[in-house]
């Protein structure tokens, strides 16, 4: 074993601070608890928010509600463009309109079931207990969801869930949501409270006195180098998914907000645990730059299948019903092409891999309607799928009325992220991380609907609670110490003049597509114990090149896109080292982490309670990496296997 | 690559807009509202005008009665020509106030957009619209006073100052070039309220029923440039004489 | 496909632009139009040269933050799509396509197809918003909403913000974005105690931006990705004369 696939263990965390009692009355009586500021003081108080999605965007909005003094920030040029934006299928809420036997104690229990038990019960009880105020605040907001001709909010069932709780706003969700928590931003702007950012890109953390006291930004317009100080630092930057070039995230998503904070100590909990998306259009060149989701309710009436014969290059017409493969439904007679994200997902590469895959570079499975319109005829259709139709005829230039979709799984959600405890706070006091960039609530796996649900549960309700107990000791924390200022300036400016310096012959996006390509193949939805260590080999052999030969072009101080992208891909080479070490260690599978080793018989996921019912969180040292566990105790759900045969 | 700088054009810098409030008549919507009222106005006015002008078929006499009778209403209780001064006024104020919103606004764009597209613009919707309001409305008044010259005050007309309205008429449209400038001021007019009589209505807000508006809008249109031309159109092909 | 394309560069708000041309080769019919974009900026970058700058980030038609106007058309031909969503099989070999940025005053260029579009959040923080602290709202079903109102709510609030119906604009009016957000506001039961002063306020914005005045020419919500009807200017209008529908 090499020096770089070995890390240290250190102690166990054993306070996440939730309080103890029954279940139901831990977040009462946390907040119960929580320190008051008093309406004089909070004015004096400075808290920075970067990110400005559901998380970031409704918690700044609060903050300023409150009477903090707020300073926000995100990469693009509004706040309203935050990747939640893109958000479709909708927003998991316990209200139990349709009494259909939904409550808090279901959505608690089908979310840690769903998360395969890797999270903690406390946390995913708040978050089945303020889900429900959520739905109230954005109703109140003027989100438009979708009701019934009662006037009453309608729901859906998503996610294989048995009841009825998802609300939606129609392929929009995100959009709405995220609008609601934007305007009331804006209206904090207007009031004075909030003070809004955009183009401008977090790229270090300030600690002083053990802290987290700022943060210093890079103007992305001027160039120009900022530092911000404040008494309490809140991370909203999102998922870090970008890591394998092709995601479903924005281009711009990615993890150098809370990588640096993870570098100035920050624990980074489960990094291995990503989400799979099956359905989404698949690649179709070397061009590609970022990949489209499909709802995944068109797996409801489309029907998976690949030719029988591998290489078979046939048209999908000329294929005989024979020759077909209809394989979800073969292997998963109960559930067919309705299985869960990850078994659909890893099925679908089974196939590729054994050169039966479809369309350019034999990356993609049929999705063939065409025994549903014969049954439900074309309108139905039409009117159940027109606009996904639509899109996927705009991407692809295929009809996919005549011609079967084709589609491919690609890389969603990213559930590991910043340790935090139950206040959201991560390892260094006064750094508080929400959202997807956290790793709080989903455990190895994200149910559809609940990521929505968790940032705005932290953003309008968690989050301001807990923050007002730290920043009630604020008066004692003194001014902030002038060279750790300096330093973190000094490292930002350092490393842009490294990149610009190397002038080398290959592009910045170039390594990022390779480093996603390895990632993909080798930590991507199967892994092995030998594909980890070969990406751990070869990851650290691609930066020193990246180091050594990546080319930036332009200067520091202008708008300078490909210095943006640089600075990305950067971290993301560091991240990916700690995502498959964290993937080597984690020896089970469990949610959307699987190891090929840790299969039954049948394919199916085994997970290994006795060694891994634990959090892996992560501590960055001069010396490398060390784990600490911080073990997951269930005394309200018991634990099983799940199996969809 | 090649890659070969071919046209220079620099971008004018952009003036601060001005950051006083600006009240009702300074606010685009405001003006807009102005313009849609005096327009109404003076469509309610061209609908009368035209029904007028259909008196010619009745005859000389009955027309020369109904020009003599606009300069009577109300008479003895009112001083004679009071009503029609009171229209007059109230038409001159509505071109005047409708001519300063379309110059308020037109001067706003030109203000919002500095620098053109390189590329001439394609039209993505009925593209012709802003040139017809803003030159065709031009046009229009152009036209107003050569038409007050010749039929109001009659110095432009051939049969002179001192001939029957009746007269001036007849005698205007037996010549085929006076006949063709006022089809082509009337079709402008035409065209000006296809657009405008369903542009009011929305600018005031009572847009809702967009396409059925903007079909009554051609209708009416259409009706006027038909009512309007067939006077010069009798007189030109004899029928009336 | 070969295509020449004409494209806008400037390096900053201060200096003046001129346009630029570029051969490329060897396009896919499958590629985006940005992604036609980002294969142009490689080989810029590693001849050194500035790569061509632009927006853009979701790359899936829903953020609203790529914007061309793409041979004199806000977000290219194509209807009721964003420029991240146009792809090249739209286009034939040997095409010259002219690539610009948004004009108008309000959306200074800030480099190349860059342009500063916070005017718009500016006309948002005048009254785009339903005053509601968080943690302060009633239970959801406190109050019905006709399931009309709702889609009609929800038709004018998918709007974007892109900024494509200004460029499209002869008047460079935003009057399409700004009524769009009266409209969904305004159309739900919980909008309406701020409707008026809401209507007051964000024309009154819109005007001091710099925008100009709509005169119903129809562009804007013929280029617009989401395609927000002209009936929300109407009631934009409505509302600021003070009249309720
Ligand atoms: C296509 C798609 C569909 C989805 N559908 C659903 C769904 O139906 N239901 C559901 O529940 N979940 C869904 N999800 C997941 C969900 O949308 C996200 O997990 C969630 O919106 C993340 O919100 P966030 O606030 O944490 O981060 P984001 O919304 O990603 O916001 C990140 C913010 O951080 C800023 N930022 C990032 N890095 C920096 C930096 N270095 N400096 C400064 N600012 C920075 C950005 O500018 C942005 O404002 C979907 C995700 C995708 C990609
Ligand atoms: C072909 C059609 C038209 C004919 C035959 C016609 C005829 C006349 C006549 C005879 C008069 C004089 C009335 C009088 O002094 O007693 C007159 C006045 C006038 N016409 Fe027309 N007209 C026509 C079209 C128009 C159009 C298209 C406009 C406007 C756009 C217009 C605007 C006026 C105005 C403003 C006056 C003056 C009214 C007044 O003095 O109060 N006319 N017209
Ligand atoms: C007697 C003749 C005229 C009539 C009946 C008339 C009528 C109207 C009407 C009803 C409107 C619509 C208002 C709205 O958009 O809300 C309008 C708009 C307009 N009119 Fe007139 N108008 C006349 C003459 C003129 C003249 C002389 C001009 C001169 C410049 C003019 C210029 C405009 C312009 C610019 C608009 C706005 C539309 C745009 O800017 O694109 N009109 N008119
Ligand atoms: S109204 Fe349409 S064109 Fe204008 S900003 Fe919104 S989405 Fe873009
Ligand atoms: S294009 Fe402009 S003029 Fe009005 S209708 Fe649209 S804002
Ligand atoms: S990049 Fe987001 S809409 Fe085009």
């Amino acid at each position: 074993m090499t020096d770089r696939m070995s890390f240290q263990v250190g102690e166990d965390i054993r306070d996440t601070k939730a309080p103890d009692g029954p279940i139901e009355e831990r977040w009462e009586r946390r907040k119960f608890q929580a320190r008051l500021v008093n309406p004089a003081n909070k004015r004096k108080l400075h808290v920075i928010v970067v990110g400005t999605g559901l998380a970031g965007g409704s918690a700044a909005a609060t903050l300023g509600e409150l009477g903090y003094q707020v300073t926000s920030f995100c990469y693009q040029d509004s706040p309203r463009r935050a990747h939640s934006i893109a958000a479709q299928g909708g927003i998991n809420a316990a209200k139990n309109y349709r009494g259909d036997g939904d409550s808090i104690h279901r959505l608690f229990y089908d979310t840690v079931k769903g998360g395969d038990f890797r999270s903690r019960e406390s946390n995913v009880y708040r978050l089945a207990q303020v889900s429900v105020n959520i739905i109230d605040q954005a109703v109140a907001q003027g989100v438009p969801f979708a009701r019934e001709y009662g006037g009453l909010l309608d729901t859906r069932s998503f996610g294989g869930a048995q009841v009825s709780r998802t609300f939606y706003a129609r392929g929009q969700t995100g959009q709405q949501l995220l609008l609601g928590a934007y305007q009331a931003l804006e209206r904090q702007i207007a009031a004075g409270t909030v003070t809004m950012n955009a183009r401008h890109e977090m790229l270090e953390l300030i600690i002083s006195d053990g802290r987290a006291r700022g943060v210093v930004v890079r103007d992305l317009v001027t160039g120009e180098i900022e530092s911000h100080l404040a008494d309490a630092v809140v991370l909203a930057t999102g998922g870090y998914g970008n890591v394998f070039f092709l995601s479903t995230n924005a281009k711009g998503c990615n993890t150098t907000a809370i990588w640096r904070a993870h570098r100035k100590g920050a624990m980074f909990a489960n990094p291995c645990f990503t989400q799979i998306h099956p359905t989404c259009i698949p690649v179709s060149g070397d061009h590609q730059s970022k990949l489209t989701l499909m709802s995944e309710s068109l797996r409801n009436d489309g029907r998976v299948w690949v030719p029988v014969q591998a290489g078979d290059t046939r048209a999908p017409g000329d294929i005989p019903e024979a020759e077909r493969d209809y394989y979800l439904e073969r292997i998963y007679p109960a559930f067919g092409n309705l299985v869960p994200r990850d078994i659909a997902s890893r099925a679908a590469k089974n196939v590729c891999d054994e050169g039966r895959g479809v369309g350019p570079g034999g990356l993609g499975v049929y999705l063939d309607f065409a025994d549903a319109i014969a049954r439900l005829g074309r309108p139905a259709i039409e009117a159940k799928y027109g606009n996904l139709f639509d899109m996927y005829a705009q991407i692809t230039g295929e009809d996919p009325y005549r011609r079967p979709m084709r589609i491919y799984p690609a890389v969603h959600y990213t559930m590991g992220g910043l340790w935090v405890d139950y206040d959201l706070q991560s390892t260094i006091p006064g750094l508080f991380v929400i959202g997807e960039a956290n790793f709080s609530d989903h455990g190895a796996n994200r149910l559809g609907a609940s990521a929505l649900m968790q940032g705005l549960a932290d953003g309008y309700f968690v989050l301001p609670t807990t923050i007002g107990d730290y920043l009630a000791d604020a008066r004692d924390f003194g001014p902030v110490d002038d060279v750790a200022v300096a330093e973190a300036e000094i490292a930002v400016r350092d490393r842009i003049a490294r990149l610009l310096a190397v002038d080398g012959t290959r592009t910045a996006d170039s390594y990022h597509r390779e480093l996603g390509k390895l990632m993909w193949d080798y930590c991507g939805m199967e892994r092995t114990e030998e594909s980890l260590r070969k990406a751990l080999e070869r990851i650290p052999e691609l930066r020193a090149e990246f180091w050594r030969n990546v080319k930036v072009s332009g200067t520091a101080e202008e708008l300078n896109q490909a210095l943006e992208r640089a600075g990305r891909v950067a971290d993301f080479f560091d991240l990916a080292e700690l995502m498959c070490l964290d993937a080597l260690n984690r020896t089970e599978s469990c949610g959307g982490h699987f190891r090929a080793e840790s299969q039954d018989a049948d394919g199916e996921a085994v997970r290994d309670d006795e060694k891994f019912a634990y959090v892996a969180a992560w501590e960055h040292t001069p010396d490398g990496p060390v784990l600490h566990r911080e073990h997951l105790e269930y005394a309200y759900v018991t634990m099983t296997q799940r199996s969809y045969k | 690559m090649t890659s070969i700088i071919e046209r220079g054009a620099a971008t004018r810098p952009i003036v601060p807009p001005p950051a006083r409030k600006p009240g009702f008549f300074g606010s685009s919507t405001g003006q807009k509202a102005v313009m849609a009222v005096t327009g109404a106005v003076l469509v309610l006015f061209l609908a009368g005008h035209m029904a007028g002008n259909l008196k010619t078929f009745a005859g000389a006499t009955a027309f020369n009665e109904y020009a003599a009778w606009l300069r009577e209403v109300g008479y003895p209780a009112l001083p004679k020509r009071a009503v029609l001064t009171l229209v007059e006024v109230v038409l001159v104020a509505a071109v005047g106030l409708h001519l300063w919103s379309a110059v308020a606004l037109a001067r706003r764009a030109a203000r919002a957009r500095p620098v053109r597209y390189a590329r001439r613009r394609r039209s993505q919707a009925g593209g012709y619209v802003v040139h017809i309001m803003r030159w065709g409305g031009l046009t229009i008044a152009l036209f107003v006073i050569y038409h007050l010259l010749d039929l109001t005050f009659g110095v432009a007309n051939p049969a002179g100052p001192a001939a029957t309205p009746y007269a001036r008429v007849v005698a205007g449209f037996q010549h085929w070039y006076v006949t063709l400038v006022y089809t082509l001021a009337v079709v402008m007019v035409g065209l000006h309220l296809r657009h405008g009589l369903w542009s009011a209505f929305q600018t005031l807000g009572l847009g809702r029923h967009r396409k059925a508006l903007q079909a009554g809008a051609v209708l009416v249109s259409a009706g006027l440039v038909a009512g309007f031309l067939s006077v010069p159109y009798a007189v030109l092909i004899g029928v009336v004489r | 496909m070969n295509l020449t394309l004409k494209i806008w560069r400037q390096h900053d708000a201060a200096k003046s632009g001129q346009m630029v041309t570029y051969h490329v080769e060897e396009v896919s019919p499958d590629m985006s139009f940005l992604e036609m974009l980002d294969v142009l900026n490689e080989r810029l970058i590693l001849d050194g040269d500035d790569p061509v700058a632009f927006d853009h980030d979701c790359r899936e038609g829903i953020c609203g933050m790529c914007g061309l106007v793409i041979n004199g058309v806000a977000h290219g031909e194509s209807r009721a799509t964003t420029t991240c969503q146009l792809h090249m099989r739209q286009f034939s070999d040997g095409d010259v396509i002219t690539v610009e940025p948004w004009r108008a005053a309000p959306f200074p260029v800030i480099k190349d197809l860059v342009v500063d579009r916070s005017a718009f959040d500016r006309i948002i923080q005048a009254g785009g918003f339903i005053s509601v602290p968080a943690g302060s709202a009633p239970d959801a079903h406190a109050v019905p909403v006709k399931k009309e109102d709702a889609d009609a709510a929800f038709d004018a609030a998918t709007c974007i913000g892109c900024g494509a119906c200004v460029a499209a604009c002869p008047n460079g009016s935003a009057s399409l974005f700004t009524a769009a957000k009266i409209t969904h506001l305004g159309l739900l039961p919980q909008g309406q105690p701020e409707r008026a002063v809401r209507a007051k306020a964000m024309v009154e914005q819109m005007d001091l931006e710099g925008f100009g005045g709509c005169t119903n020419t129809g562009e804007c919500t013929a280029v617009c990705p989401k395609g927000i009807p002209l009936d929300t200017i109407a009631r934009m209008n409505a509302d600021f004369l003070g009249r309720r529908g």
